[in-house]
């Protein structure tokens, strides 16, 4: 019998013990809310499949009837709007502030204080003065879910610049390259897959923020739409909602990874020298 | 090798050169001339400033005493497209294909931005590189990267991305040293080829004795004249033989490497 540290499961095993603990959870589940319904068929709190089926029919097949729209499919729309231009955002600031400040010392003396400073402010904190200057439309989510990740993505940039090695740099001079050659050519395409892989560690944070400003101030969103059916205990449309974040987050995550394979072949593959 | 240059002047003269980090005496009293077109191979222990010499040359370090000048002039304190440089890892783009890799050095060759190539200047850059990986006999994997090639074919690649650089001047520091012997042979023929067929002036540090001692023109041994058991940071290499090489007896080579590597010399 080998170790159990040196055990390893066999393929089909492997998936069996993945998919294991969603079963489990979900079997819970449907106890408990039998065990409920039964007791109180009224009971909110832990709703059966069919209720949150006819939930989520109501907000995601049927027009709303004080607007006529679809509201499963706007909120999802609004906040991937939101959730995009912030990242976009925040990917392209901090793509260039940490590059800019990995390759250049004399930048970096003068930057990187200021950007760690920056860095430890609490976003949420500074929501409120968001509300104040950029009023309480689009402008100011994003700009909410810019500031959150832009510091994250700009220090691991500028640490993933710092770690190519300098014999490229020095090579790349020895061969007649410039200051800017040598960050567009060198430096750029190989910060390139760093940068996904900061943007797909940043998404949990973008989501966070997200939700966080739709619940304050919003006329939609998936954020607000929980917030608001909170008000009647609708868990029915709360927990689909929260379903649907999830598997829009992993879609996200695993489109960016199949991306980054695609756009990058050489950086998955292990390139280093 | 005096025929290459018929200038008085010397292409490089080390003059009174002293490095040290600190307290910690590095190189000291270094007095040489290298002509235009010489093979110089340098050897010693580990530590004792070879690399620390070619750094010098290459501009990535500066002496602390004393100056090194090259065509009379000293030699700027960054790398530049006069000295061309093969180190022995990290001297490729890895985002880059085998073709990318050597055009790349076209683009850097020109003032510019980016160091991009469009039009008429990109594909005589692509004929250029060709023609040079024909040469280091890298024709078969054109399309491929870095990670890959094996060890040797990525020295070839960085050795062909150096030489359209057209440097006068080419360092080699321990290129080939994580090489299989048989591969480093190889390595050898072809820069010994290069070398000839390019008009090059090359510096190779190697810590293999026994591969310097039979390879291009002239040998520096860098070695510590003068020890402190209580402060061995105290003194530093100096070189202790220049020889030209193929005018060396066997004799010389054991008395060397004795020098060098007491014990294994003794044991084998």
């Amino acid at each position: 019998m080998k170790k159990f540290i040196n055990q390893r499961p066999g393929r089909a095993f492997k998936l069996l013990l993945g998919i294991a603990p969603f079963v489990l959870l979900f079997l819970l589940y449907v106890m408990g809310s039998d065990a409920r319904l039964e007791v109180n068929p009224n009971d909110k709190l832990l709703p059966s499949m069919s209720q949150i089926a006819d939930g989520l029919e109501r907000m995601a097949f049927e027009p709303s009837k004080r607007s006529g729209e679809y509201l499963f499919w706007q909120d999802t729309a609004s906040s991937l709007t939101r959730l995009g231009l912030g990242i976009l955002i925040a990917a392209m600031l901090g793509l260039l502030i940490g590059l800019v400040t990995g390759a250049l010392p004399m930048i970096a003396a003068s930057l990187s204080p200021l950007l760690t400073v920056v860095s430890l402010i609490p976003p949420l904190a500074i929501l409120p003065i968001l509300f104040i200057v950029f009023g309480l439309g689009e402008v100011s989510k994003v700009v909410l879910i810019a500031i959150g990740i832009t510091p994250f993505i700009a220090r691991d940039i500028q640490r993933r610049t710092q770690e190519i090695p300098s014999e490229q740099l020095v090579k790349a001079q020895s061969l007649g390259a410039n200051t800017s050659q040598i960050m567009i050519r060198v430096l750029l395409p190989q910060i390139m897959p760093k940068l996904f892989d900061a943007v797909r560690l940043s998404l949990g944070a973008g989501w966070l923020f997200l939700i966080a400003a739709e619940a304050v101030a919003a006329t939609d969103g998936l954020g607000y739409r929980i917030f608001l059916v909170r008000r009647y205990m609708a868990m029915d449309v709360i927990l689909p909602y929260v379903a649907w974040i999830t598997i829009l987050a992993f879609l996200i995550d695993v489109s960016l990874r199949e991306l980054t394979k695609k756009l990058f072949p050489w950086y998955v593959q292990g390139g280093k020298s | 090798m005096s025929e290459a240059n018929q200038d008085t002047t010397p292409m490089i003269q080390v003059n009174q050169v002293w490095k040290q980090y600190d307290d910690n005496i590095v190189l000291e009293r270094l007095n040489k001339t290298v002509d235009e077109g010489e093979f110089v191979t340098l050897v010693g222990a580990s530590g004792c400033g070879k690399s620390t010499f070619l750094n010098m040359l290459l501009g990535t370090e500066q002496p602390s005493k004393g100056e090194i000048l090259l065509d009379g002039k000293p030699i700027p304190n960054e790398a530049g497209s006069d000295r061309g440089i093969v180190f022995q890892q990290y001297s490729v783009f890895p985002h880059m294909t085998v073709l990318e890799n050597v055009m790349a050095t076209c683009g850097f060759q020109r003032p510019g931005i980016t160091g991009y190539l469009f039009g008429s200047g990109r594909s005589a850059a692509r004929e250029a590189a060709e023609s040079i990986l024909e040469q280091v006999g890298l024709s078969q994997a054109l399309k491929k990267y870095p990670h890959e090639l094996s060890g040797g074919m990525r020295q070839r690649l960085a050795l062909a991305q150096a030489l359209l650089g057209k440097p006068r001047i080419l360092l080699l520091d321990e290129s080939f040293g994580a090489l299989d012997p048989g591969i480093r042979a190889d390595m050898h023929d072809l820069v010994l080829n290069l070398w000839s067929e390019h008009k090059l002036t090359v510096f190779m540090v190697t810590h293999d004795l026994k591969e310097g001692f039979y390879l291009g023109t002239r040998l520096w041994v860098f070695d510590k004249l003068r020890q402190d058991p209580q402060a061995p940071q105290r003194y530093g290499a100096v070189i202790t033989y220049d020889l030209p090489v193929g005018h060396t007896d066997h004799s010389t080579y054991q008395q060397i490497d004795d020098h060098l590597r007491p014990i294994p010399a003794q044991a084998g």
